[in-house]
């Protein structure tokens, strides 16, 4: 069952031209990396997704419970009901909001209580807020941030705050999760210990999950397939074997760190 | 089986009718006199221009040097109703229409402006209270330049303080609400807001007209007590006096507000026949608190009840106990 | 037509004008990225030191203005370097409303020493004081001082920024300042020169009204200021020749509706022009579009 189909999407900012001709194919519940050298325009392909950039051209397309919706042209908090949740590069957390509340901030699309009910915390709100306290605190357990609930994102260390990101991206009860580069800056422990969780969810909420990373010892641990981007276009599909004895992905990109992995 | 001073909202309301008594009994036996009841009208009016104004620029973060221009529209709305209706039931009305069309010229206004960042929707916001302004001054029905005078006074301590503390306790609800916390993370971070699904337009709006309702109440409160009215009372300045209590007090203080909503009242009344030094003690009060001191008395904390309780065990006999 | 032409050159008249304080706002905002509120009260103190210089000083009308354009310089200058200077790196808001609480203390601590009632320019005499007629418009010099005085100064202004060394490093800082202090210029000194650059505009345009109007009072920069701005942004915010076609504008639409039409709603049609412009195209008429990168 495809999930989602990006159809030769090409991105043009003026002459400069960020993504071109790229089609990706995800399948229900795949786990796929999407690499290359930084500039190829990943994050690109990750804010198209999001309806961050409307595509120049091409089309994108969500599929759920059997219906079809393209994505060309929503707005991001549209494309976000629709089912896709993803985490940024550089982790755009809410700093100065507490962990529990950047969790639950997330959940609100799915709150069940209107406006009269906030301002008189009418039983709804009561209700519904208690439920949020508790989806969050388990969202939060994934990543045993539990007890430090109520600090402050921006105190909470580089590791633990990338981790809050994915919780949140969670929170938004999304069927494809996108995640942009989740392991950069980790040690290898880390990283070792974001792979096990990246597979668990996976599981765990039924997702289809797309992710940007550098750090080959979790994509080729990890993936089912890799896409590689270069230059805008993609050069390589395939599996991680597949990719790894790809001739032209060594020449643009695996070649160092193929050593490194 | 609770205690009942351990039931969901008894402390407030416990403080709310004890505040209320209070100075409806230095009211009445006249330690408050004329002149000290004009300073407590300035201060509740100021309490709900700076905690709406902090709802949109403080908390949304949505710059708006706008605030009197809603400020406007209820005062105006109110006089002309209260004047046709001079009965207690015309004074609500009055407030409800001056607020609802407060409001209804802010989710206008706020609809195609509050797409601009930062700078820009400040000076769009400042037009547009100019605009209203300039309207103000031309139409028969206000009167001009001359003014609106002879509003019928029906602002006393009751309604004062059903409206002050009533703005106060629904801001305070809403902003602990999924809503309120929405609108909060587009302050922090608009892009990501959006990526979680939420309508950033629509909650700017929501929060915009919401700010801009209670800028119509207070208005309204204006009119009906100090009963004149001209165009000039609502212009740039009066929106920079708000802003001047939301800065001082903190933004993303509500406590923070109400705090400078008084200390200032109580300048200004003080500084009256001095308006040049007054104005000059603002902007310096301005200058120095970005540069030195930029989140405020309070930053974006409150003060909480848990003062109050701390208080509580401090006189009863179960020491250790927190 | 008589009528019309008439209304032109006093069109071009306050253009000028707007123009004078709108490259001002231009080029801080261009720079720093700020809405120097400030700004219109460096016009205003323009126009005071102007008025003293000419009554108590006894100056001439040139020496004049060059004194008024050197105090408004330093006044420029010093409030950056007082107030701006400390929050480079602070939120925009905060600059914003600290240029806010300067504009107020300008004006009425302006107030509170010259007192807050409309003072007088001497009445022109010589060949300032005439006027010549084109069939049956009348020219008053002036006005043609102002248009001449104006165009001068841009084309001044035109040359230092094309052609000077500090010019190219204002054009360089206002498209990256990290980058330009890695290149080796001086950003502190940049900036303060832009001020004054700018404040030297403003001060000279106070003098200009002064002696068109004749009347100055401390409050006199607020609403000229308002709406050069709006001319800068309709321009072009940032884009200095976008300032000048702003200016003529603005100048332009003020008098045709003050003539043709309401003259009550000239302000308020002003403003709507505002936010228009910024709801249409926000970076104005010369203006590019930038985007955020996520």
């Amino acid at each position: 069952m495809s999930i989602l189909s990006v159809k030769k999407v090409t991105k043009s900012f003026g002459g400069l031209t960020a993504t071109s001709n790229v089609s990706i194919e995800l399948e229900e519940g795949e786990l796929v990396g999407l690499i290359g050298p930084n500039g190829a325009g990943k994050t690109t392909i990750f804010n198209l997704l999001t309806g961050v950039y409307m595509p120049t051209s091409g089309t994108i397309t969500l599929t759920k419970n059997g219906t079809e919706k393209v994505l060309n042209g929503l707005k991001p908090y549209t494309i976000c009901k629709a089912g896709l949740g993803r985490t940024f590069q550089n982790i755009r957390l809410f700093k100065d909001l507490t962990v529990l509340d950047n969790v639950r901030i997330a959940m609100h699309k799915n709150v069940k209580y209107g406006f009269i009910s906030s301002l008189f915390h009418l039983p709804s709100y009561q209700r519904e807020e208690k439920k949020l306290i508790e989806e969050s605190m388990k969202l939060l357990g994934i990543f045993k941030l539990e007890s430090k609930k109520d600090e402050y994102a921006k105190n909470l260390p580089y590791g633990e705050q990338r981790h809050l990101e994915i919780a949140r991206a969670l929170a938004t009860n999304p069927n494809l999760l996108l995640l942009d580069e989740p392991a950069a800056g980790m040690n290898p422990a880390e990283t070792a210990e974001l792979t096990e969780i990246i597979g668990w969810i996976r599981g765990k909420f039924n997702l289809t999950i797309l992710l940007i990373e550098h750090d080959m010892s979790l994509v080729m641990k990890i993936c089912e397939r890799i896409y590689v981007l270069d230059h805008g276009m993609i050069i390589a599909n395939g599996t991680p074997n597949e990719i790894k004895s790809n001739k032209r992905v060594i020449e643009a990109y695996l070649g160092e760190a193929a050593d490194n992995a | 089986m609770k205690k009942i001073y351990e039931v969901h909202g008894m402390k407030k309301l416990v403080s709310l009718a004890l505040t209320f008594l209070i100075i409806q009994l230095l009211i009445s036996t006249n330690i408050i006199d004329d002149y000290l009841q004009a300073t407590l009208v300035t201060i509740c009016i100021n309490i709900i221009l700076s905690v709406s104004l902090n709802l949109i620029t403080g908390f949304t973060g949505q710059f708006s040097l706008g605030h009197a221009g809603f400020m406007s529209i209820g005062a105006y709305v109110c006089a002309l109703t209260v004047i046709r209706m001079p009965t207690t039931l015309g004074f609500i009305l009055g407030v409800f229409l001056g607020a609802a069309t407060a409001a209804l010229v802010g989710c206008l206004v706020g609809l195609p402006t509050l797409r601009l960042q930062g700078d820009y929707l400040a000076i769009a916001t400042l037009g547009m209270s100019e605009i209203i302004r300039i309207i103000f001054l031309n139409l028969k029905i206000t009167n001009g330049a001359a003014g609106l005078n002879g509003i019928p006074q029906f602002v006393n301590w009751l309604w004062l303080f059903i409206f002050t503390a009533g703005t106060i306790l629904l801001i305070t609800n809403f902003l602990k609400s999924s809503h309120g916390r929405a609108c909060i993370s587009i302050r922090e971070d608009e892009i990501a807001s959006e990526s979680i699904g939420i309508n950033t337009t629509k909650y700017k709006v929501i929060a915009f007209t919401f700010g801009a309702f209670c800028a119509g109440i207070a208005g309204a409160l204006y009119a009906s007590y100090f009963y004149f009215l001209k165009p000039d009372l609502f212009g740039f300045l009066k929106s920079i006096d708000v802003l001047v209590i939301v800065v001082l007090g903190g933004l993303g203080s509500i406590s923070g507000s109400i705090i400078a909503a008084i200390l200032l009242a109580l300048i200004s009344t003080y500084l009256q026949s001095f308006p040049e030094v007054r104005m000059i003690f603002y902007s310096l009060l301005l200058v120095i608190i970005m540069i030195f001191r930029p989140q405020g008395l309070m930053g974006s904390k409150e003060i909480s009840f848990s003062v109050f309780s701390k208080l509580g065990n401090f006189f009863s006999s179960k020491k250790g106990r927190v | 037509m008589d009528q019309f032409l008439q209304q032109v050159i006093n069109g071009i008249s306050l253009g000028s004008i707007y123009a004078l304080i709108a490259l001002g706002y231009t080029m801080v905002y261009g720079i720093i990225k700020l809405i120097n509120f400030a700004h219109s009260d460096v016009y205003m103190v323009g126009a005071y030191v102007g008025y003293f210089s000419m009554t108590t000083l006894h100056l001439g009308f040139f020496p004049a203005l060059l004194f008024a354009m050197l105090v408004s310089t330093l006044l420029g200058v010093v409030i950056e370097k007082i107030a701006y200077k400390p929050l480079r790196n602070a939120t925009r808001i905060a600059v914003l409303i600290t240029a806010i609480g300067v504009s107020l203390f300008l004006e009425y601590g302006t107030m509170f020493f010259v007192t807050a009632s409309v003072r007088s320019y001497p009445a022109m005499t010589g060949l300032l004081a005439g006027s010549f007629k084109v069939g049956n418009i009348v020219i008053s010099m002036q006005q043609i001082l102002i248009v001449v005085t104006t165009v001068i100064l841009m084309i001044l202004l035109q040359f230092i920024v094309k052609k000077t060394r500090i010019g190219k490093a204002m054009r360089a800082v206002s498209l990256d300042q990290d980058a330009a202090e890695l290149m080796g210029i001086n950003v502190n000194t940049t900036i303060s020169f832009t001020f004054a650059l700018g404040s030297a505009l403003a001060g000279a345009a106070g003098v200009l009204v002064g002696v068109y109007y004749n009347s100055i009072n401390p409050l006199m920069g607020v609403l000229p200021g308002l709406k050069a701005f709006i001319a800068a942004v309709f321009g072009g915010i940032g884009i200095i020749p976008g300032a000048m076609i702003g200016g003529y504008f603005i100048g332009a639409v003020e008098v045709f509706v003050s003539g043709y039409g309401n003259s009550m709603y000239r302000d308020a049609i002003v403003f709507a022009i505002l936010i228009i412009i910024l709801i249409v195209k926000p970076t104005g008429l010369l203006g590019k579009n930038t985007r955020e990168k996520v």
